[in-house]
This record gives structure tokens, C-alpha cells and sequence, in this order.
């Protein structure tokens, strides 16, 4: 008799917690999720940039959802050099032609994928970009070659919507 | 403890007191029996309570004039220093409070590691230390972002980005903690908001940590267990409250030297400089209460394993009591453990040396070394220094030593004597 009774307990104590866990998850959730970004956020997608006056060898810099992202016109020599390197030589192989559809223009986040600063022009072992928190050496591609940093500078979703403007985002 | 036996003497007060025991409380903290051998490292407990009361006084004072707001903290602060009446004051003493809560914490720190006070059966006081040390490095932080200057704005960047070495939800989280694709104004609001919580938090465990101190009692420079109370003890008040206030009083001339004839020296000119996403500072160095994890970052070429060995570097003193397998508590008695907690002292110096200097070249090198050694005290030296050490034998009360006592005690004496 008592054995069954406590069955019967078990299970009201089992469908309780379930229930209880359920309802603190649900309430919970909303709580963390606040912190994510909010749609005012969201909303900054996308960036138009003119670059007609920028001229081979020069970088600019535009902040797009509030991150620097280089747009760098390449010399012939920079192209060439980009990508006559071989793959097994990269710490993150990427091809130069995938990074650069056009190869004059170079298009990717200024942020070091070490620990997020801004890797400085024209600089490092690399010709290409260093980044003094760290000393991380990035390629004429932006791509990791020395240094913590994991990946190569990320490549952002682009576009030109003519021949002057680029459309980030 | 002997507070059980407490009467309030006015019928009031036993009134009161059979209601709600504060009085019985308030007996117990002024009659707690403390070693009489306590030395100066014993008064840096007070000095840490004076040094959260101080930083939750200012800061609450400093809420009501400041902005958190991406456009509006920097002016904001700026407003406090030139136009809020003394405001200059309460913030130098916010800001340089903060390096003087850590340079207290430091010396507590390492009193424990001398005296051995983190062992049985002090783990759990030992344990809150480390995780009220944890929250003061996480409202340290939190703080410093708040005047949004240059090093505020990149400091929380790098911080922030050490999550992303998570592998798989590391990118997530990091866009979760800063409220969108980089340190901007919900960063801002939020850190605000964790940075005026976590005071109060550590204080809660402050709490904690006295209660747990008050179970077993004080250690003390010989490290033995004493009887409480007897002769060895002394009662807290008057005894320890007049040499605790004397160090509180001597380390108010040091806090008051930095507030009033060198607040910034502590700080970066660079956090004078409003915060820009475009440009990164040449040199990004946090405060020097951080450096040597710094270093111990930076010493690793890989980012994963950078963030595991700097958060290892932390978390690895919640388990000391376990690693330090010798049963003699203080470094007095522990010739050899003497020498090596000299050199991890050294050790943490240089790594906060080199956390300051640039990541390259020898730097990077003695950086490596100091990493290494940093671990190879814990892991290694500590465990097998237990078993191999041969120490010298303790006296079996404080008083004993001093008045003489058996052979055997005068022995330790004169041991004791050779090595000081």
C-alpha cells in the first residue's frame, strides 16, 4: 500500500520540477536575451561609401555597425604579391581571388581577429597590416600570416552598386 | 567563542536582544579572541573594509553626476572634475582607490601564501577571498570603461574579445555582451549598470568571508592552532581595533599622497583622449593591477590558449589548499618553501613588468619564463615540496616560544631565530 503511495508522490515531485524548470527557463530567457542587439541596432545593416577619389596604394577607413572596415585600392604589385602565395604557407588558408572577387579592391573588417583592435597601414613583416596590441602580421590580402590573431581579417558581405560606390552590409 | 553566555545587561536591551540578537553580534565581534602574535600583514582585512566602503561612498556619489551614455560619459566626467563642487576630489579618490583596494589585496593575498592561512581549515575563507578578488578584477574593469577615453573604449574591446576564443559560441557571446557588433553605447549602459551591482555583491561576501574566518579563527605568523580564548588569544577590541586603525591611518597617508600629489600617475593620458572605433592607441596596457595576467596572456602565441593559461593563472590559487601538500602552515617553519615564495613573489613582479612593456623580443622571453615558473610553483614545486621538504619543528603554543619552554622548544627557537 505505502509503495504505491510513493509512486504516486515520485511523480507528482518529478512533474513539478519539470514544470517549475520549464517556467524559470521561460522566464529567464528573456532576461539574457535583452542583452542581445537590440533592432535599433539591427537596423544600421548597411553602409554606402564613395571611393572615386581613392587612388591605387591608399586605404580608407569607414565605420560600418560601429567596426572600422578598410577599403583598400591594391597595386599591381600587392595583387601579384597576394596571390603568388602558396596555401600550406597560411595559418588560415584563404585565396586571394575568393577575399578580393575584384582584385584592385580590397574590402574587409580593420578589426584583428586576436583581440579586436585595429591593425595599423602599411605596416609589419608583411606589407600589409600589423597590429600593435598584439603584434599580429597580416598580407597584402589581410590575411593572418604571423602573430596570435587566429583567421584572416573577415571579408563583410559587399557589393558595388556602381562604379564609385560600395555598398557594405 | 564565548558569546553564547552573553546577557545584555538594561532589560531593553535583553528585550531586544532575545528578538533579535544583534547585541549578541556586536559581544562577539568585540570579544572574538585573536592570537596575540598578529603582526602589520594581519591589518590589511580592515584596510580592504575601509577600501570597499571608501569605493561604494565615492562611486554613489559619482552615480549622481555621471552620464552613461555613449555621447554624453566623457563629458559627463569632465563636468565632475571642473564644475561638480569637490568633484575632482571624490573622483581621483574613486579612480586611485581603485589601485589601493588592489594594492591591499595583494599584500593580503601574499600574507596568506606566507602564513599559510588558505589551509585547513581556512579553504572556504580562502575560496570567497579568491572569488570577492575575481569580482573586484570584474568591477576594476567595468569601471575603467565607464569615462569612455581611448583605453576605456579599447580596453573593452580586448577584455571583451577574449571570449571569443571560445570555440563555437565564442563570437555569440561576445555580441551578446556588448549588445551589438562592437563596444558601443548598450556596452556602456550595461557595464554601468554590473559595475554599481558588483560592490555590493563583494560585500555580501565580505560578510562571508569574516563569518567564515570567525569559525576556526585568525591563523597567525607561527601557523599553529591555539586555544581560544587563553592566554595565546587577545579580545579584537580594544587590542586589534587600536593597531588596526594605526595601519588604516598609515595607509591613508600613502591613499592620500596619490589623491591630492599624483592622481593620474597611476592612469593613461591616452584615457583623456575621447573614445574613437577608428583609431587604436600604439600601446594598450591595462592597469597595473592586471599586468601580470596580462603578460601571461601575451606569453602564449596561440589565442585559446592565451585566455585558458591567463584565467589557469587565476583560478588555479582557488585550489592551493590542495596543492600545497605540506601540513605546516607558516613559511617560518618551511625553510626551503621560504626561499621559493620569495621567488614567485619576483616572478610576479617581473610578469607585471613585462605585462607593460611591448610583446616582442626579450620581453616576450622573460615573459615566457615567468609563465612557466608561475605554473611550475603551483603544479609542481608546491605538491612535491610537502613531501620533501624538511621543516623545522613548531612550538606548540605562541607564549611558549617567548617565555621558553621544553628542550625541544628552545631548539625551534634558536632554528627560528638563524633563519629570520
Amino acid at each position: 500500500m505505502s509503495e504505491k503511495k510513493t509512486k504516486r508522490r515520485d511523480f507528482l515531485f518529478t512533474a513539478t520540477t519539470a514544470v517549475g524548470a520549464v517556467g524559470a527557463a521561460a522566464v529567464v530567457w528573456p532576461m539574457i536575451d535583452q542583452m542581445n542587439p537590440d533592432a535599433s541596432v539591427k537596423a544600421l545593416a548597411s553602409t554606402e561609401v564613395d571611393v572615386s577619389s581613392l587612388t591605387p596604394g591608399n586605404t580608407i577607413t569607414v565605420l560600418w555597425r560601429g567596426k572600422p572596415v578598410f577599403i583598400r585600392r591594391r597595386t599591381q604589385d600587392e595583387i601579384n604579391e597576394a596571390r603568388s602565395v602558396k596555401m600550406e604557407d597560411l595559418i588560415h588558408p584563404e585565396k586571394d581571388e575568393d577575399r578580393a572577387k575584384n582584385p584592385e579592391w580590397l574590402v574587409m573588417l580593420g578589426v584583428c581577429t586576436h583581440l579586436g583592435c585595429v591593425p595599423l597601414n602599411d605596416k609589419g613583416d608583411y606589407n600589409g597590416w600589423f597590429c600593435p596590441c598584439h603584434g599580429s602580421h597580416y598580407d597584402t590580402s589581410g590575411r593572418i600570416r604571423k602573430g596570435p590573431a587566429p583567421w584572416n581579417m573577415e571579408v563583410p558581405k559587399y557589393e558595388f552598386v556602381n562604379a564609385n560606390t560600395i555598398k557594405i552590409g | 567563542m564565548s558569546e553564547h553566555e552573553f546577557r545584555p545587561k538594561s532589560k531593553v536591551g535583553q528585550w531586544f536582544n532575545d528578538r533579535l540578537p544583534l547585541l549578541t553580534l556586536a559581544n562577539h565581534l568585540t570579544d572574538y579572541p585573536t592570537p596575540k602574535n598578529l603582526n602589520y600583514w594581519w591589518t590589511f582585512g580592515g584596510i580592504l573594509t575601509f577600501c570597499l566602503i571608501t569605493q561604494i561612498v565615492t562611486g554613489l556619489t559619482l552615480a549622481m553626476h555621471y552620464i552613461a551614455h555613449a555621447d554624453m560619459a566623457f563629458e559627463s566626467v569632465e563636468h565632475i572634475m571642473r564644475d561638480v563642487n569637490y568633484g575632482w576630489l571624490i573622483r581621483y579618490i574613486h579612480a586611485n582607490g581603485a589601485s589601493m583596494f588592489f594594492l591591499a589585496v595583494y599584500i593580503h593575498i601574499f600574507r596568506s601564501l606566507f602564513y599559510g592561512s588558505y589551509k585547513s581549515p581556512r579553504e572556504i575563507i580562502w575560496i570567497l577571498g579568491i572569488i570577492i578578488y575575481l569580482l573586484m578584477m570584474a568591477a576594476a574593469f567595468m569601471g575603467y570603461v565607464l569615462p569612455w577615453g581611448q583605453m576605456s573604449f579599447w580596453g573593452a574591446t580586448v577584455i571583451t574579445n577574449l571570449f571569443s576564443a571560445i570555440p563555437l559560441v565564442g563570437e555569440g557571446i561576445v555580441t551578446w555582451l556588448w549588445g551589438g557588433y562592437s563596444v558601443d553605447n548598450p556596452t556602456l549602459t550595461r557595464f554601468f549598470t554590473l559595475h554599481y551591482l558588483i560592490p555590493f555583491l563583494i560585500l555580501g561576501l565580505v560578510v562571508l568571508h569574516i563569518w567564515a574566518l570567525h569559525v576556526p579563527g585568525n591563523n597567525n605568523p607561527v601557523g599553529i592552532d591555539i586555544k581560544k580564548p587563553s592566554k595565546d588569544t587577545v579580545p579584537f577590541h580594544p587590542y586589534i581595533v587600536i593597531k588596526d586603525g594605526f595601519a588604516l591611518l598609515m595607509f591613508m597617508i600613502v591613499f592620500a599622497f596619490f589623491v591630492f600629489y599624483s592622481p593620474n600617475i597611476l592612469g593613461h593620458a591616452d584615457n583623456y583622449i575621447e573614445a574613437n572605433p577608428m583609431v587604436t592607441p600604439a600601446h594598450i596596457v591595462p592597469e597595473w593591477y592586471l599586468l601580470p595576467f596580462y603578460a601571461i596572456l601575451r606569453s602564449v602565441p596561440d589565442k585559446l590558449l592565451g585566455v585558458v593559461a591567463m584565467l589557469s593563472a587565476i583560478l588555479i590559487l582557488a585550489v592551493l589548499p590542495w596543492l600545497d601538500t605540506s601540513k605546516i602552515r607558516s613559511a617560518v617553519f618551511r625553510p626551503l618553501y621560504k626561499q621559493f615564495y620569495w621567488i614567485l613573489v619576483a616572478d610576479v613582479l617581473i610578469l607585471g613588468y613585462v605585462g607593460a612593456m611591448p610583446a616582442e623580443g626579450l620581453y616576450l622571453l622573460i615573459a615566457r619564463v615567468a609563465t612557466a615558473y608561475y605554473f611550475l610553483h603551483f603544479l609542481v614545486i608546491l605538491p612535491v615540496l610537502g613531501f620533501k621538504e624538511k621543516t623545522i619543528p613548531i612550538p606548540l603554543s605562541i607564549t611558549e616560544p617567548v617565555l621558553g619552554g621544553t628542550p625541544n622548544l628552545a631548539m625551534a627557537k634558536k632554528k627560528e631565530s638563524k633563519i629570520e
